[in-house]
């Protein structure tokens, strides 16, 4: 028994095993992303993140198969299609509940996701659809395989947090973007139109949700359930971060990432997911503010 | 003296109900409504203290899938295996309660924390799917045909209607009890104001504890009781995140800081599913003969509308807000005369 288990450990398919958990994580970061911009500005958790996904998905699965754009085209109008719906959210939702307890915005966008999933069903059935489209997969060693998708979606992640940091850290709106989350109150007496800020921050954070459908499309089925799959995981990820702290979710997502594909690698893949949960439940105790929060 | 009266009236309704002539499809709704109901309360009895737990279908899963491994694997009987799925749930809502408790985990993040839950004790589920079958389901091994006390089963369902309305009754009772007891003053002081009110001596920790354990306890009950009603229970009906939601959002529609709040929540919610599903059929229903839509979907689209709207213009429920209504009628009376 610990001999075999010395030689899983010490095995080539371990170690491919702990760069695609590395490279799972770009994927989980990307998740992630939007929906912390969207807490750490406005406050609010969208449960409804992962359905806003699923949408996106659907938009470049139909411009592709049926319509027959090039798919870096189909991408980008999902893209425009995500970004839309992040800032209806806002517009017909959220912002009717800025005042009401955290607890109803959080509720109103679960009030969504079944409306999304419906809408999904109603609109495109239950089937599973693939895209059709592998980019392949990049042979390291003999024994060694990477995903070209995953390694696209690592760069991808690992530019867009680049990308948003810098809008935040530089611009003019990403300064204003990041006093309102500082405080909320003040900002509408130094004169900003508030309103128009969630708004913008809402469209962003859904515009990241159909960059993450785009990869996401490329790995798994789309169907109008699956964002269950990898909503609940998404959440985990911010909060482990420390909700709203970006960096943190991106650390976050590669402890998950790895804690996932390692439970599968000795196991099966729920154990995966059931130790990344347990360990996150652990973690909320020892640190409730999250893992990577720094201290206030 | 008008409002006992009325009780009494609803009460010889609901115990003549399987003797008027209603139908077995029509009986069987209300026993789903029944036992549902009492999730939805035993959910509420924490729920309207600000403790949103997204977790108990987690505690739902426990009750029916201990119950029935039990019974299938060890021959335990539910009059044991019921017991022992309450206690196993208990223990589990103290293992994640008593840390959020200690360490101040609140609102958000507490709603997150036991939304893990319900998705490891899915995951468990579905992992260890060579005993518990997995996405697919489990079914309990049937005890001889008919009524058998033993295994709780039976295939009357009027003897099962008494049961869920003994049950149903019973969960009013207790949130009743817990509406009444200097708990809820200590819970409502929490709510408001968690330092000030530890200052003056509220055990913080003990009491939002004791809540906890309460409607986990009643949540793993009726979990087990669906499982021996419906004799079929799987990962995705009494679990995971979808019932989480589920339970929150009746209660929400409902009201939440009232006694019969979660019953016309699972009242509206179920009723709304059954009808919409019956009117509109599972037939696809195509436009042109490329697009076809799929209305089986329509129930859920429905469902996430009004869940919406209900939040942003009745927080407080149905019953919340004509309890509102009825009041301020009451107080512009009072001010007339």
């Amino acid at each position: 028994m610990f001999a075999e288990f010395t030689e899983a450990l010490f095995s080539i398919f371990f170690v491919e095993t702990l760069i695609n958990g590395l490279l799972l994580g770009g994927v989980l970061a990307l998740l992630s992303l939007g929906l912390n911009l969207i807490f750490g500005v406005i406050d609010v958790v969208w449960i409804c993140y992962a359905e806003i996904i699923m949408l996106g998905m659907y938009t470049i699965y139909f411009l592709h198969v049926d319509g027959g754009m090039p798919l870096i085209l189909a991408a980008a109008c999902g893209v425009g299609v995500t970004a839309l719906l992040g800032w209806l959210t806002h517009r017909l939702v959220i912002g009717y509940l800025l005042q009401a307890a955290p607890i109803n915005q959080l509720l109103a966008t679960g009030g969504l996701l079944f409306f999304f999933q419906g809408a999904a069903m109603v609109a495109f059935g239950i089937e599973f659809r693939n895209l059709g489209v592998s980019l392949g997969s990049l042979a390291v060693s003999e024994d060694i395989y990477l995903s070209w998708t995953r390694l696209l979606s690592f760069a991808i992640a690992a530019g867009v947090v680049v990308v948003l940091y810098q809008f935040l850290s530089r611009s003019y709106l990403g300064a204003a973007i990041r006093a309102i989350s500082q405080d909320r109150e003040i900002m509408i007496l130094m004169g900003v139109n508030t309103k128009k800020l969630y708004l913008l921050t809402s469209a962003i954070g859904g515009g990241l949700a159909g960059l993450a459908a785009a990869l996401l499309a490329l790995q798994y089925d789309v169907h109008p359930f699956i964002g269950l799959s990898f909503g609940p995981i998404t959440f985990m990820v911010c909060v482990m971060g420390g909700l709203g702290n970006m960096v943190g979710g991106f650390l976050a997502a590669f402890v998950f990432s790895e804690l996932i594909t390692i439970g599968g690698y000795f196991a099966e893949l729920e154990w995966g997911y059931v130790l990344a949960f347990a360990f996150f439940i652990a973690a909320m105790f020892v640190r409730p503010e999250g893992l990577f929060a720094r201290k206030s | 003296m008008n409002s006992k009266l009325l009780i009494a009236v609803i009460a010889a309704i609901l115990v003549a109900l399987p003797f008027i002539g209603l139908d077995s499809y029509p009986l069987h709704l209300v026993i789903v409504i029944l036992i549902w109901s009492f999730a939805y309360t035993g959910w509420s009895i924490m729920g309207r203290f600000g403790l949103v737990s997204l977790g108990h279908g987690a505690f739902m899963a426990i009750g029916g899938y201990v119950t029935a491994l039990l019974w299938n694997e060890l021959g335990l009987s539910p009059w044991i295996g019921i017991p022992v799925a309450m206690i196993c749930a208990g223990g589990m809502a103290v293992l994640i309660g008593y840390p959020c408790f200690r360490f101040r985990i609140v609102g958000h993040y507490f709603a997150l924390v036991t939304l893990a839950l319900s998705e490891v004790v899915r995951q468990v589920i579905i992992a260890t799917r060579d005993t518990t079958g997995g996405s697919l389901g489990y079914t309990p091994e049937r005890h001889g045909d008919g009524w058998s006390v033993i295994a709780l089963q039976s295939d009357d369902r009027t003897i099962f209607y008494f049961v869920a309305l003994f049950v149903w009754m019973a969960g009013i009772v207790i949130w009743r009890m817990v509406d009444r007891s200097m708990a809820r003053y200590a819970l409502e002081a929490i709510s408001e104001d968690e330092d000030a009110s530890a200052a003056v001596g509220v055990q913080v920790t003990k009491e939002k504890l004791k809540v906890t354990v309460l409607s986990a306890v009643m949540t793993a009950f009726a979990g087990a009781m669906y499982c021996q009603y419906q004799m079929f229970i799987s990962p995705d009906t009494i679990g995971g995140v979808g019932i989480s939601l589920q339970i929150v959002f009746a209660v929400v529609v409902g009201g939440i800081y009232n006694s019969l709040g979660p019953t016309i929540g699972a009242v509206i919610t179920l009723l709304l599913a059954e009808v919409l599903r019956i009117w509109i059929g599972t037939e696809a229903a195509c436009i042109t003969d490329k697009i076809c839509l799929n209305v089986a979907g329509v129930p859920l689209l429905v469902y996430g509308i009004m869940l919406v709207l209900f939040i942003i213009f009745l927080p407080k429920g149905i019953v919340g807000a004509c309890a509102d209504r009825w009041r301020a009628r009451g107080n512009n009376g009072a001010l007339a005369k």
